[in-house]
């Protein structure tokens, strides 16, 4: 008797710790996936127009206020309005903000989407203020799931299925429709694809309402999981994406994409398993990660080599 | 009738003036030939017909109609296309894939999809790679899918620039002949050459441009030969 306590005590722990292990690993694949979405999202305006837009981490804030003041209404009303406000907002951006400084310099862009970032931060200060909002998630939503015996937050498996299939359409679009070759033309020789005659500002605005839809289903899925909002909601993610992005390349959607991936994962890993103290550093870890990419390869991991010239 | 008229066209790069004071002009169903050294402003004057460039005085009549300072995506609309310097195929982009780009411009779908066929069809190369990336093209073969990607775009006027840099020699008469049958086609076309002496055998007309995009001469293979040819026309180069 007494030497069965200790035994048995021992397998329940170390059941609670496999458990542990699928539930980080299933979170670190499916927000990685979330990553990967918005690290696509900067890649694409990056290479289309130049623009490394940091205010995109803003459209996810907008996705969060969106869905505090819609909290009581019915979820399928939340989630659609989420996804049409934020790509409305997305598509403003461009109009207000970017257009008018299409034709100047990557740098000027930069300031711009700072400049738009700090607006909105501060126009979320100002009018809703500083004080996190609770955006309490559908009970429904963070019941766990049973798959063989393991728990699994259903959450977690919604955000992967919803991000796996959005990244699936969207390469399909890109790759099987007519404004999906032009967009890629776009992020390849922008002018060339003018002189053949894609319109620009078609091009663009394609862009701008895409990544918008990303934004929202991002904002949905990473809201849902924080369970708050407030005004700089949208830096820490935006932070990651964009360091995972370079990771991969900018240049390259598909290795931007990847980088995302990885990184997402990665931090979430490093966010559920390390302690409390050392957690905090995986802003550092991200950016000694960047710092020693543009070092060994400054235009990214997966960057393909150098294009066969004649 | 006149496709095309430059008239007393100014282009600069900042304050540098590249073209200064350029008129010229292509005749319908013609193919002129426009030579010059290196660093002349060819390249330059094609860029501001096709409004990559804005001049910063003068006018650009295509079919009698003020184009100079319109988005180069609208001036292809109106029925200019051009094979730019170096190419620029999509190296990313499959072989039929830039083909389908080339017709960005049309409205009637079905039968620019009929067209590429049809093109696949007149360049055996860009069939057998169809659904290769562009960049695994040699060069003579990007150049193909570069004119074919032009003629695509069912232009009125095709400018071509310097179609033939760096191809061997069978590829480039490949090349001039292509241009001679497009032009029995009817296809109106301004060809960009440093192969001056093959420019003037097929050109109708053609122009030998300066330092400055200043015109030395202008008119026919004849009327050249009868001033002693390209040899004085290019003493001093
Ligand atoms: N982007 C640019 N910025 C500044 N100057 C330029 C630029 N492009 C061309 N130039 C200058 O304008 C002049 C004309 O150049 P352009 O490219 O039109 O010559 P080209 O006749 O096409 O020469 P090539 O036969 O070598 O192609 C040159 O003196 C060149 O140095
Ligand atoms: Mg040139």
């Amino acid at each position: 008797m007494a030497s069965r306590r200790p035994t048995s005590d021992s397998e329940s722990r170390q059941e609670h710790t496999i458990q542990d292990v699928i539930q980080t690993a299933v979170d670190s694949i499916s927000y990685g996936a979330l990553y990967a979405l918005m690290a696509l999202s900067l890649a694409l305006l990056f290479s289309v127009m130049g623009l490394m837009n940091f205010a995109y981490g803003e459209l996810i804030m907008v996705g969060g206020y969106t869905m505090f003041i819609l909290r009581d209404d019915s979820w399928v009303l939340l989630l659609v309005i989420t996804i049409v406000v934020v790509t409305v907002i997305s598509v403003l951006m461009e109009r207000i903000a970017f257009r008018p400084l299409r034709d100047a310099s990557p740098n000027t862009l930069l300031v711009a989407s700072f400049a738009v970032s700090y607006g909105l931060q501060q126009l979320a200060y100002m009018t809703v203020g500083p004080i996190p909002k609770g955006v309490s998630p559908y009970p429904w939503l963070v019941e766990s799931l049973d798959i063989l015996g393991i728990s699994v937050s259903r959450l977690s498996i919604i955000t992967f299925v919803v991000t796996i299939a959005l990244l699936i359409a969207v390469t399909a679009g890109l790759n099987r429709t007519m404004l999906g070759i032009q967009l890629r033309a776009s992020t390849e020789d922008f002018d060339m694809a003018r002189l053949v005659g894609v319109r620009a500002n078609r091009v663009i605005v394609a862009a701008f309402a895409i990544t918008g839809v990303l934004a929202g289903v991002v904002a949905l899925c990473y809201v849902s999981r924080s369970g708050s909002v407030s005004p700089t909601l949208g830096q820490g993610p935006l932070l990651v994406a964009f360091v995972g992005g370079v990771i991969g390349g900018l240049g390259s959607l598909t290795g931007a994409t990847i980088g995302g991936f990885l990184l997402g994962a990665a931090v979430t890993a490093l966010q559920a398993t390390l302690p409390t103290d050392l957690s905090s550093y995986t802003t550092l870890f991200a950016f000694s990660a960047v710092i020693a990419i543009l070092v060994l390869r400054p235009s990214g991991l997966f960057a393909r080599r150098a294009v066969r010239e004649a | 009738m006149n496709l095309l008229t430059l008239t007393d066209v100014w282009v600069r790069y900042g304050r540098v003036p590249a073209v200064q004071g350029l008129s010229m002009h292509v005749d319908e169903g013609q193919l002129v030939g426009l030579v010059g050294n290196n660093g002349a402003g060819k390249t330059t004057t094609l860029s501001t017909v096709t409004g990559v460039l804005r001049p910063s005085a003068g006018t650009i009549e295509f079919e009698g109609k003020e184009i100079a300072g319109q988005a180069p995506d609208r001036i292809l609309r109106h029925g200019l296309s051009l094979v730019p310097e170096n190419r620029r195929i999509f190296a990313r982009l499959s072989v039929r894939e830039n083909l389908q780009i080339g017709t960005s411009g049309r409205k009637d779908r079905a039968k620019a999809k009929e067209d590429i066929e049809e093109m696949l069809g007149r360049f055996p190369v860009l069939e057998r790679y169809h659904d290769q990336p562009g960049a695994n093209l040699s060069g003579g073969e990007q150049q193909q899918l570069a004119i074919a990607r032009a003629l695509l775009a069912r232009p009125r006027l095709l400018l071509l620039d310097e179609p033939t840099l760096g191809l061997a020699p069978l590829i480039v008469d490949q090349v001039f002949d292509l241009l001679e049958q497009l032009k029995s086609e009817g296809v109106t076309i301004l060809l960009v050459e440093q192969n001056a002496a093959r420019t003037v055998s097929i050109a109708d007309r053609v122009y030998i441009m300066r330092t400055g995009g200043r015109i030395e001469f202008e008119g026919t293979g004849d009327e050249l030969a009868a001033r002693g040819g390209l040899e004085t026309a290019y003493i001093g180069f």
